[in-house]
């Protein structure tokens, strides 16, 4: 990885990537947690219990490119802390 | 899907491997030390699974928990990043666990080839995302028309403002395409995650390119200069460049499945990642 990057991380982003086809691998066995579906109800889930407690979360990380508009950040997830090194 | 479990308990998580051995300063889940497992060269990093996700049930109640979700995907992230900054790693997927040292070390063996392949690839580059957004416009002016009285009117400015979010969404589906084209072009690999949902990223417009790039670390920064004059050349489209990201999208999947004749996707290493 390209060093010296130290920034908020979107939550929805990691997920997009850990989870990426909605199928957890357990090494030792395949829990398919699969279908997707599971993980959209938690990603459901997710949204509501996040809304409810922070109604405006700053989705950080994103706004990497300048000219980008800036969004007004509405019910998403958090951004969670330690994107790069 | 939905295989049951067979047996036990397991008592590690996997993080990733590497090929070299590196000093680890941050926690794993559940904040526990992080340690190495080594053999067929490569060395597998893992942190004690926590106790309460030791079963296949425990695991499956935890993922429908929004907040262990992301607390987890967050400690198991920061473990990857510091391997990915050190050097080559393959990530391992959110909740990949194994029994113990054994068994995970003659995973190693019987997938080194792989996951060197693998290490190989993602050595010296570094997976970018880029997601593209249908471009807000100001709502239409109200057209002048009052021939039908003001329902009527009412309705001929909604279909109008229909129409158009519809034509803007065309347009960005259609630059999304000519942008990860170009973007490919730039990348060692490519994938394409499904767009997210506006209810998870709270944002107003719609996602209509949702890329994962695998990137030269030489080719970095032209990659996002690239991105930022996509963004000018093809105005239906709004981009925002993430990362860096260990590649997470450009390894395969550390499965232990044995080969099944009667399964032709058991036994191996899958591949989420694409070449362009």
């Amino acid at each position: 990885m390209n060093g010296a990057h130290s920034r908020e991380i979107a939550l929805v982003d990691l997920l997009d990537r850990v989870l990426s086809t909605g199928v957890v691998i357990a090494g030792d066995v395949t829990i398919a947690i699969a279908d997707v579906d599971l993980v959209r109800v938690s990603l459901r889930a997710l949204v509501c219990s996040v809304s409810t407690v922070s109604p405006d979360p700053v989705l950080a990380a994103d706004a990497v490119l300048a000219e980008d508009p800036v969004r007004a950040a509405g019910p998403g997830l958090p951004a969670v802390p330690g994107g790069g090194p | 899907m939905g295989r049951a479990v067979s047996d036990d308990t397991w008592r590690l998580w996997l993080h990733g491997v590497a090929r070299d051995r590196v000093a680890v300063t941050v926690a794993g889940v559940g904040d526990a030390p992080v340690r190495a497992v080594s053999a067929a060269g490569l060395c597998a990093y893992v942190s004690p699974a926590p106790a309460d996700v030791s079963g296949a049930g425990e695991l499956r109640a935890h993922l429908e928990d929004p907040a262990w979700v992301a607390r987890t995907a967050f400690e198991h992230h920061r473990v990857v990043a510091e391997l990915a900054a050190a050097g080559p790693v393959v990530p391992a997927g959110l909740a990949t666990v194994y029994r113990d040292d054994t068994r995970l070390a003659a995973t190693l063996e019987r997938h080194a080839a792989g996951l060197t392949g693998a290490l190989d690839r993602v050595a010296g580059r570094t997976e970018w995302g880029v997601k593209g957004y249908v471009r807000s416009e100001p709502p239409a002016a109200a057209p002048a028309t009052t021939a039908g009285g003001p329902g009527a009117a009412y309705l001929e400015r909604r279909r109008a403002e229909l129409n158009a979010r519809e034509r803007r969404h065309d347009e960005a589906v259609r630059d999304a395409d000519a942008v990860h084209a170009a973007l490919a072009r730039r990348a060692d690999a490519v994938h394409l995650h499904a767009p997210q949902d506006r209810r998870l990223t709270g944002d107003p417009e719609v996602m209509v390119l949702n890329g994962a790039y695998l990137v030269q670390d030489t080719r970095a920064e032209a990659f996002a200069a690239a991105v930022r004059s996509l963004g000018a050349t093809y105005p239906g489209i709004s981009l925002r460049l993430t990362g860096p990201w260990p590649p997470y999208s450009f390894v395969p999947a550390i499965d232990t499945k044995e080969a099944d004749p009667a399964d032709p996707s058991g036994g191996g290493l899958a591949y989420a990642g694409e070449v362009p």
